[in-house]
Formats: C-alpha cells, structure tokens, sequence
C-alpha cells in the first residue's frame, strides 16, 4: 500500500512543465485525490510523475457574464466557496467529501474521467471545454476540446501523453434557466450508482424552451440527452411525462458489485424527472 | 534519489530527506516521529490521517511530503496549548467521542477546522462536515455531540 517508485519533476513555470512533459511523458500530478490511491494501491506505476502545484499562473476562477473559467490548480473547495456558477456549485457539495475536496481539483476530476463522477457530466450538459497545452518545437501551443469530444472512454479523456490541461470553461446558465444535479449513493460521498444533471430554459409563459440531461454510472462517458422536444411545448411541471423513458432508453448500465443494470436504469428513469423538475422549478422562480 | 524539504510542523521548523513517493504520513509518522497521526486504509477513504495543511484538513496518506515542501503542518500533537488539551479534545472526551482511539486524530483535526470556519455548526452541518471520517466504535451519535460540546466550549472561551 505504498506507491511504487517514480522520478519526480516539480516545474514552477508553465513552459517548464510542458516542456519536462514534451520529454518524460509523465503523469501529471494536481490534487492526487484520485491519482495517489491508484498509485498506493499499484494501480499505476508511472515511471515519471510531473507535480503542477508551484507551477504558477495556473489557479484561479475567472469568470465572466458567459461563463466561468477555471485553472488547474483550483481546488474543488476553492470553486464552492466561490459560488460563481450555481450548477457546479450544487454538484461539487456531491463530490467526495469536504476534506478530499481540499485538496482535489477540478480539472483533475474532467482529467480523470470517471464515468460515475459529477464535474464531467456539469461540462457535457453545459457544453463546455478544456484546454490543454502541449510543447511544440521551441514555444507551447494551446488547444481548446469541446466536451462532446474531451471525454473518450472510461477513465479517458483527449489529453494526450506529452499534454497538459490547463483550464477548463464552463458556460453560464443564462437567463431564465435553471439546474439540478440528483444522484443515489450507497453512502455520503460515495460514486454514485447513478445521477442525472437537467439544465432547463422557460419562456415567460414558463413553457419549456430548451431541456437538457446528463447521466453518470451508466454509460463510459456521461451521456447527454436534449429532451426540449420530449415534452412537446408543455409547461414545465410536465416536462417529467415521457422524458425518462427517452433518457432510460439511450444510457447503457452495466451490472456491477454495487448495483444492477436494471436497477441504475430504473434510478435514472426517477432521477430524470426529479432533476428536471427541479430545474424547471428554479427556471420558472427566475432562474439560478 | 532522496530530496531535502522542509516543513513547518506544529509551529517548529523540520528539515528532512525523503523519496518523492514517501506520503506525507508516512514522513510524519517514520521520519519525524510525530505517530498521533494514524493510517488505516491509505487510500483516502477512512480519514484516520487527516492533518491540517496551511490550516486546511486534507488527508496526508494522499499527499506527498515533497509536493508541501515548505507548507505548515498541524498534527493532532499541536492541537493543544500550553494550558492542556483544545477544546474540541475536551469535548471528545467529556462526550465520550471516543472508544478504542484509532479515528480520534482525524476526527480532531477535521473537527478543529470545521469549528474554525464555522463556529456553530447545525446537525446537519455537522454530519457533512465529519463525513469524510469513519468510527468504528461509537456509532457517531457522540461524536456528533462533542463537534456541538466543542462549539460550546469554545464560544465561552471567544
């Protein structure tokens, strides 16, 4: 239960790190709230481990009326403290517990990618993105990844080996419009067996206008579904009709030791139309 | 290949020699000697090792002593002051928050934060704030009053 030898580099600059990763090929350690108990449990053996924390100019919430941006080395905590964006406000209270929160990063859970986290499914609901630098030649070069395309597989996200992610870019809610996050775990803190994020947009009649969901735990990514449609042009309290069956029939849970597949597709069909009603009810109250 | 940090460990200067993959823990425990903070799962999940870094509780199982080189530490052997033990160690033993031990240092530091950032904590607060630490003896519901027993104890002394 100790991690297993590795050469270790600590950058202070961002062009230093990126050119020791152009090199080594190492893996990158931020928060290691996920990293250090796969390396603890020999999961992962990196031979080089590239540590970004004195890296300077890489922390930091910047946000704008569009949306807001967040550094590498935010800190979960330091993200719900700031209470920029009521969205991920709500779903970072669902992420581990307030001490690994300390600690944990924000990019590094979209880094990550695991397909029962919380902060992957805030960024394919809301469209947002990341960005990541690589070395190239003799100056670093920038690029930013959508999210429909930044998460791959199950632990897999578009940063490549050799690559950094820098910041990441979650878009605002916008007016009148609200969110919801619902999950159902074993216990507080925990993965969860699986949740639904609804962002919902109503008109001033409070007809729906657009609808959105992401599931997590039931699918390698989390899997986004426009559902403005599902409901027709019905008022928002009955967004929660014939959505859930649409959302049930596009995930694809798996049975594991903690659930059933047909128990996590029956946990979303709930939680859809909790979220969605949820979301509805602050679009209509004015919005997050 | 050893590298030589420092670490400002309950208020005294500390220098040391350790492999990048030592964790913090572990330096705590083996090479300062400090073994009020306990290890039990070293992944993250039972928050026996928690200790505050720059006065924020994290888990030091999941954290290397390289990457806080230079950082301020409090383990539960800086939590009291001259005059005895914190209040919140006062609590936890007037309340019975403790049985066999094992949980208590992380439970303390988690605690001592906790109180720090809020001061008078709902049940509900409470819950969450301990959440991250797991007892195996006392059922929690004591522990639950002594973080209320500490608020109070350290209200009378503000």
């Amino acid at each position: 239960m100790k991690p297993p030898p590795f050469e270790y580099h600590a950058p202070r600059d961002l062009g230093a790190a990126l050119q020791t990763l152009a090199e080594v090929r190492g893996k990158v350690l931020a928060g290691g709230q996920s990293l250090i108990p796969m390396l603890n449990m020999r999961l992962a053996a990196p031979e080089h481990l590239v540590d970004i924390n004195r890296v300077a100019g890489l922390g930091g919430v910047e946000r704008t009326e569009a949306g807001v941006r967040v550094g590498a080395l935010t800190r979960h905590s330091e993200l719900e403290r700031a209470g920029v964006h009521p969205l991920l406000t709500k779903a970072l209270k669902l992420v581990a517990h307030p001490v690994i929160r300390n600690r944990g990063t924000v990019v590094g859970s979209l880094v990550h990618a695991d397909p029962a986290a919380e902060l992957p499914a805030v960024l394919a609901v809301l469209d947002g993105s990341v960005r990541i630098a690589r070395w190239e030649g003799s100056s670093p070069v920038e690029r930013d990844v959508p999210a429909r395309e930044f998460f791959v597989g199950p632990m897999e996200s578009a940063v490549q080996p050799g690559e950094l992610a820098v910041s990441a870019y979650f878009p605002s809610l916008g007016p009148r419009t609200g969110a919801a996050f619902e999950e159902v775990t074993r216990r507080h803190g925990d993965y969860a067996l699986a949740g639904v994020c609804a962002v919902v947009t109503v008109n001033e009649d409070a007809h729906v206008t657009a609808a959105r969901v992401a599931c997590i735990g039931v699918g390698p990514v989390p899997v986004v579904v426009d559902v403005t449609d599902a409901g027709g042009q019905s008022a928002a309290h009955e967004l929660d009709g014939d959505v859930a069956q649409l959302v049930q029939d596009r995930i694809e849970p798996e049975d594991d030791i903690h659930a059933s597949a047909s128990y996590r597709r029956h946990l979303v069909g709930v939680l859809t139309k909790r979220a969605l009603r949820n979301a509805a009810r602050e679009a209509e109250t004015g919005g997050a | 290949m050893e590298h030589e940090i420092t670490l400002v460990v309950n208020g005294a200067a500390r220098r040391v020699s350790v492999p990048a993959r030592r964790l913090l823990s572990d330096c705590l425990r083996h090479d300062l000697g400090l073994t009020g903070t306990h290890v039990g799962c070293e992944h993250g999940v039972c928050g026996c090792c928690t200790v505050l870094l720059d006065g924020r509780p994290v888990r030091s199982c999941l954290t290397f002593a390289v990457t806080v080189d230079g950082c301020e530490i409090t383990t539960v052997e800086g939590l009291a002051g001259a005059d005895g033990l914190s209040p919140v160690q006062r609590a936890f033993a007037e309340c019975h928050g403790l049985q066999c031990g094992f949980c208590t240092p992380g439970f303390l530091c988690t605690v001592t934060a906790l109180l720090r950032d809020n001061p008078a904590p709902t049940d509900e607060e409470v819950l969450e704030g301990v959440s991250g630490n797991l007892c195996r003896c006392t059922g929690y519901q004591n522990i639950v009053k002594a973080v209320h027993r500490a608020a109070e104890l350290l209200a009378e002394e503000a």
